[in-house]
């Protein structure tokens, strides 16, 4: 297997499901030139029928996708940083999430977007919000949330071949982040969490470039024979609640990381579920880490503030274990 | 331009079958039998006829809030969309969606639409999935004057321009975004001059002359089709009903337009002045049109009484058809 980055893993993952089936095509705001190298290349490949720059437009193009999606073909849909999909929210909730459902089942709706999402060093608060869990809350989509690249390019394939609208959220600090991937067919499948290591004394569910954190956090621990259990659900909705279930059984512990804000979050939902479905097994309070209610700052030191980082992930589980 | 017998009779059918179910969705709404709001097109049958007669089957429509008139002229069944109106579950939609919310896929309606402007993004990406699908379909993009002052509005003719997509963006203006008149809101007197802003040909029509219509219509699919590119067709027209059925009962009358205004415009019925035509031009005999009026209020009573008769849906299917 090759060592390929975050990056690399998504364009080889167009690149493979756009070889795949030829009514996949690729939209979005610098698409051509690959801006950001996640699409570089693949116009030499596809051409400029399948790779298609668009303008700045969000709520015209993410509607685009729409009704290409109605018209049979599967289009993916880049929206370049997710703070965007803000523009275009009456067409991915009101239009992409409902038309099924609202056509009695008629309807597939086979689209993937992709945007960037996280705080990545000084791009203030509308590059740098962490927006899934503005989704959350409404039916018909899914969410994916890769913390590396293995995933990245697995739950990528898998989105692609979906017959839903799924938004998958791409952190722009993993970008560099290298590990071995398999090359060709490697499909990660949606609501199956990865149990990133195995602990005894205290679930630790991070999300997205939290995992990363999260894994630091647990090896340090674990020099003080402190177990930590570290569970990336993968994909937000659907949500393996069984594999987060059976670790709070197993630990009576959960600590719940996350890089978006505290209140009505992905960490606010999975505590909801663990309080709801798992109170039996708890020994602790259910602990949420997650950025300040604030909106994301612009300058370093406020940014640093403002993020969920080792130090609360640390103190957090040693509330928790009482160490 | 001729226009053949049998597409003379199919635009009048379309229009009386139009006729027919709007007032009954009006009467059977203020007799309480429809849940929701139901806004109907009285008035305006003759642009969603017109359009929809210079239509394939495989082409496609996506429509608004105020659409049954498109749906019916693209094909769709009076009982089937009756039901789902009553929310039953033999309806379109098994009663999911309702009056705003009506989908055929087999006839290539992608949709009413219950917000504004919504449905022009996915007209024009309807267009795209045809060019990347290696299709000749046209798909038509209907929406209101008060739609395009959305932002979606101008999006979607910049995007479906650039890429020389083949759509046609029908405007019906009917005068009033919901129950504000349009000349106080909208920077233009024609909707069809904001073609030129996005590169695009832009003609007004006159909407209650369903011939007038057709012939614009088959001109700017026939360009579509060909590749050349988007259409903006402006239909004038006028709303002789409400914004939404029931009104007068939180308005009152005389709200927001003048009796005048409405009876002005109820002498240019379409569907009189066409009968006009057909007589006049001896093109189709009073007695053909007769009959074509009956056998429209029969297929009517026979949607009704499937709707009426059809069974409401259980909860239990209350969490069906959320994902594929």
């Amino acid at each position: 297997m090759a060592q390929i980055n975050f990056i690399q893993a998504i364009n080889q993952a167009l690149a493979e499901e756009m070889e795949r089936d030829p009514l996949t095509f690729l939209m979005g705001e610098d698409v051509v030139l690959g801006a950001f190298g996640a699409t570089k290349g693949l116009i030499d490949k596809f051409g400029a029928k399948r790779v298609r720059n668009t303008p700045i437009s969000e709520a015209g193009f993410v509607g685009a996708a729409v009704g290409a999606a109605m018209a049979g073909t599967r289009p993916i849909c880049e929206v370049e940083f997710a703070g965007f999909f803000y523009c275009a929210c009456e067409q991915v909730c009101n239009q992409a999430a409902k038309l099924r459902y609202m056509s009695g089942g008629q309807a597939t709706m086979p689209i993937t977007f992709r945007a960037v999402f996280g705080a990545m060093g000084g791009a203030a608060a509308q590059h740098s919000e962490t927006v899934y869990a503005q989704f959350l809350s409404v039916p018909g989509l899914k969410l994916v949330v890769p913390s590396g690249p293995s995933d990245m390019k697995g739950l990528l394939k898998t989105a692609i071949r979906d017959n839903n609208p799924v938004i998958v959220f791409e952190h722009g600090a993993l970008g560099g982040l290298k590990e071995e991937v398999p090359a060709g067919e490697h499909l990660v499948p949606f609501g199956k969490a990865a149990v990133k290591r195995e602990g005894s004394n205290v679930t630790l569910v991070a999300i997205g470039a939290m995992v990363q954190k999260a894994m630091k956090v647990a090896e340090k621990l674990e020099r003080e024979n402190i177990s930590v259990e570290v569970i990336d659900p993968r994909t937000l909705i659907p949500l393996d609640e069984n594999a987060i279930l059976a670790s709070v059984e197993k630990t009576n512990r959960i600590v719940i990381a996350d890089e978006g804000h505290l209140r009505g979050g992905a960490a606010a939902d999975i505590a909801a579920i663990v309080a709801d479905k798992g109170f039996d097994f708890l020994d602790a309070p259910v602990r949420r880490v997650t950025s300040l209610d604030v909106p994301i700052p612009f300058s370093p030191p406020l940014e640093k503030a403002a993020i969920a980082d080792e130090g609360r992930i640390e103190a957090a589980i040693r509330d928790v274990v009482g160490r | 331009m001729d226009i053949s017998k049998d597409k003379l009779l199919e635009m009048y059918r379309t229009m009386q079958k139009i006729r027919h179910f709007e007032s009954k969705a009006r009467d059977l709404a203020l007799a309480g039998e429809i849940p929701g709001f139901v806004h109907v097109s009285i008035g305006e049958e003759a642009s969603a006829a017109g359009v929809c007669a210079a239509l394939r089957k495989t082409d496609r429509i996506t429509s608004t809030h105020r659409g049954h008139g498109h749906l019916i002229a693209k094909g769709g069944r009076l009982d089937k969309m009756m039901a789902e109106i009553l929310g039953k579950r033999t309806g379109y939609c098994k009663g999911k969606g309702g009056s705003m919310h009506i989908v055929d896929y087999s006839l290539g309606i992608l949709g009413a639409n219950g917000i504004v402007g919504g449905g022009l993004p996915i007209a024009t990406g309807s267009a795209l999935g045809a060019v990347i699908a290696g299709k000749d379909d046209v798909t038509v993009g209907f929406f209101g004057d008060g739609a395009s002052n959305e932002g979606t509005f101008h999006e979607s003719l910049n995007l479906a321009a650039v890429w020389k997509l083949p759509v046609v963006f029908v405007c019906e203006n009917n005068g009033f975004g919901e129950f504000t008149p349009m000349a106080t809101v909208t920077s233009v007197k024609d909707i069809a001059i904001r073609a030129a802003a996005y590169g695009m040909p832009g003609q007004i029509v006159d909407g209650n002359d369903v011939i007038e219509v057709f012939q614009h219509t088959s001109a700017a699919v026939a360009r579509a089709r060909a590749g050349e590119g988007p259409t903006l067709l402006e239909c004038k027209t006028y709303r002789w009903e409400g914004h939404v059925v029931g009104e007068q009962a939180f308005l009152g009358d005389g709200a927001y337009r003048e009796k005048s205004e409405i009876e002005a415009w109820k002498l240019k019925c379409p569907l009189v002045r066409f009968e006009k035509w057909c007589v006049e031009s001896g093109k189709i005999s009073s007695a053909e049109l007769k009959k074509i009026v009956a056998d429209t209020e029969k297929e009517m009573e026979e949607a009704i009484a499937f709707a009426r008769s059809s069974e409401l849906p259980a909860a239990s299917e209350v969490t069906d058809d959320v994902y594929a």
